[in-house]
């Protein structure tokens, strides 16, 4: 699959991340961290298990505080507005998790208006069963629509999840491993998903995973993770072009088996 | 110059006191693990208890600013008040009928030494409507919904639901801490009249039983002895109790640790803070009350 052309604007960050710290207890995890996000970009945040890739997103929407630096995320400061503009500031964000995190007490129905009917006052029944209907034709699960997130394999939960976050039509869209656990093919509908929710609604995107197929057809840049740092940083192609023992396992377990 | 009047200055001094603490407990709260790792056992032991006294108290402070603010979840505080009720019905009905018809039973015997089995309807319904009905309605509630709130959360927590409301732009706490504590308030006062009405019920088989008496003479004797301030402070007892209830089962889930030990342990916590809070809530309105008798 080619990648389709997007329109990005490299003189408009949506997100200046500058200098970020993050430590847990004595382990510090980010250790000054700098990386934009290009308005209309797919950035793609490699790194292994454990670097705090999670938690780098967690900072951007403000569920973790960092121990220093500043967060610019459409404009606003994540760490000095109060409650309730970072309430507004977060629905302009869409983050779907790596483990799905699907309200287990709802139907998927119930799970995607949840969203809608809490942010968009005065919507009718009309417009959420559209909204609904569309959002679950794109990730291929309409007719999911009625069972409980118990009752879906991982992959198609994870299908929903994104579903849910996509329902507001967000700014930026925080994919956390959006294919782990996925059979190829689901893997490449997810990827046509991603670009396509790039195409249509400008979206900028950061695309947590550890599938580099996926890194290769949905990144328009590839950000790479070391040692609590970005030393990496660049498209595919550039970021990959290194004999550094640290990097090139990435690709070799991807690409030579 | 103007003179403080000195409840005045007693508040503001109060208050001084009070931030006071609260700023040497956010220190505490704040101490990194390493260094609380050095001091004895007992010491840590000491300092997490108060710690986690503070906490509730922050707890239940945030509870009043957010319950009270529009918008109001009227639907979901429905919904779990439906819970509580449901959850706890059956049991609540079985339990209340068991402790009405035992207690008559084994207070005859002492009464009828007297040659006083006339009174045993007065017995049995100052015992029960005082203390027994919201008490046992407290308890049972404890260990049904007060578990099942603290698992319900702390897995919430866990999955990451919690977080996934706070980045959709819902207030996880508003939507589901205050509307929890809200259901419980509610609706265990209601239970508990409930239970004193199944366990006179109960009383009422053993004397018609025994003494052959009529439901509706039954009834004339149970309510002689009652006064206004026995309804009242039971009531203000179930509701305290109910607040207790959904309060601790909140903040165990809420706060739980990682990991699926942690729903375990929180469902647990749950049911054994909030039955020891309810025995001790209960001696010390049994003490005010009995101040205004
Ligand atoms: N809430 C937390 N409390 C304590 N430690 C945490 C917390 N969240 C993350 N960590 C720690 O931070 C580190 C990074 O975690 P993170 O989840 O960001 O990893 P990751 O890069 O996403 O890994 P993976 O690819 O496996 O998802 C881990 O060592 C983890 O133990
Ligand atoms: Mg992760």
């Amino acid at each position: 699959m080619q990648k389709p052309k997007a329109h990005i604007d490299y003189n408009n960050p949506v997100i200046k991340i500058r200098g970020v710290k993050k430590a847990f207890e004595d382990y510090a995890v980010l250790r000054g961290i700098d990386l934009d996000l290009f308005q209309g970009e797919n950035l793609v945040v490699l790194g292994r298990s454990g670097t705090g890739k999670s938690v780098l997103i967690k900072l951007v929407s403000g569920l973790l505080k960092p121990d220093a630096g500043t967060i610019n995320v459409l404009g606003k400061e994540v760490t000095e507005i109060s409650d309730k503009e970072l309430q507004e500031l977060r629905i302009r964000i869409g983050f779907s998790f790596q483990n799905s995190a699907l309200y287990d007490s709802m139907t998927v129905r119930k799970n995607l208006e949840f969203p809608l009917v809490r942010n968009r006052k005065g919507i009718t029944r009309k417009e959420i069963d559209k909204a609904v209907h569309e959002v679950l034709e794109s990730v291929g699960l309409l007719q999911a629509i009625n069972q409980m997130p118990s009752e879906l394999s991982g992959g198609q939960r994870k299908r929903i999840g994104i579903a849910r976050t996509l329902i507001l039509n967000p700014e930026i869209m925080l994919y956390d491993e959006p294919t782990a656990g996925l059979d190829p093919i689901t893997c490449t509908d997810i990827n046509e998903l991603i670009n396509q929710v790039q195409q249509q609604y400008h979206t900028s995107s950061i695309i947590i995973t550890h599938d580099l197929t996926c890194a290769k057809e949905t990144g328009d840049r590839v950000a790479m993770l070391l040692d609590g740092q970005f030393r990496r940083v660049g498209t595919f192609d550039e970021v990959f072009d290194t004999n550094d023992e640290r990097v090139k396992p990435f690709y070799d377990y991807n690409f030579i088996q | 110059m103007i003179t403080k009047h000195p409840a005045r200055l007693f508040v503001v001094s109060v208050k001084k006191r009070y931030l006071l603490l609260s700023q040497l407990m956010e220190q505490a709260n704040s101490t990194s693990p390493a260094v609380t790792k050095k001091r004895s056992k007992l010491s840590r032991k000491l300092s997490d208890f108060f710690k986690s006294v503070y906490n509730i108290h922050l707890f239940i402070l945030r509870f009043f600013r957010e319950a009270f603010v529009a918008p109001f979840e009227f639907k979901e505080i429905v919904r779990q008040c439906y819970e509580v009720g449901v959850r706890s019905f059956t049991l609540i009905t079985v339990t209340g009928f068991i402790v009405g018809f035992i207690f008559t039973k084994q207070s005859r015997p002492s009464l009828l030494e007297f040659g006083a089995q006339s009174w045993i309807p007065k017995l049995v319904s100052i015992a029960i409507m005082r203390a027994l009905a919201p008490l046992v309605t407290a308890l049972i509630a404890s260990g049904k919904v007060g578990s099942s709130i603290g698992a319900e959360l702390s897995s919430m927590r866990v999955t990451e639901q919690i977080d996934a409301m706070e980045v959709s732009g819902t207030k996880p706490f508003k939507f589901l801490v205050c509307t929890r504590v809200l259901a419980t308030t509610i609706t265990i006062p209601i239970l508990a009249t409930y239970t004193g009405f199944i366990a006179l019920f109960g009383g009422y088989l053993n004397v018609a039983q025994n003494e052959g008496t009529s439901w509706s003479a039954f009834m004339q004797e149970v309510f002689k002895p009652l006064e206004f301030l026995d309804f009242t402070a039971s009531l203000i007892k179930s509701i305290v109790f109910g607040f207790t209830i959904g309060i601790v089962g909140c903040y165990q889930g809420y706060y739980s640790n990682k990991g699926t030990e942690g729903v375990g342990k929180a469902a647990n916590g749950a049911v054994v803070t909030a039955m020891f809070l309810v025995f001790i809530e209960e001696v010390i309105i049994v003490q005010i009350t009995g101040n205004f008798r």
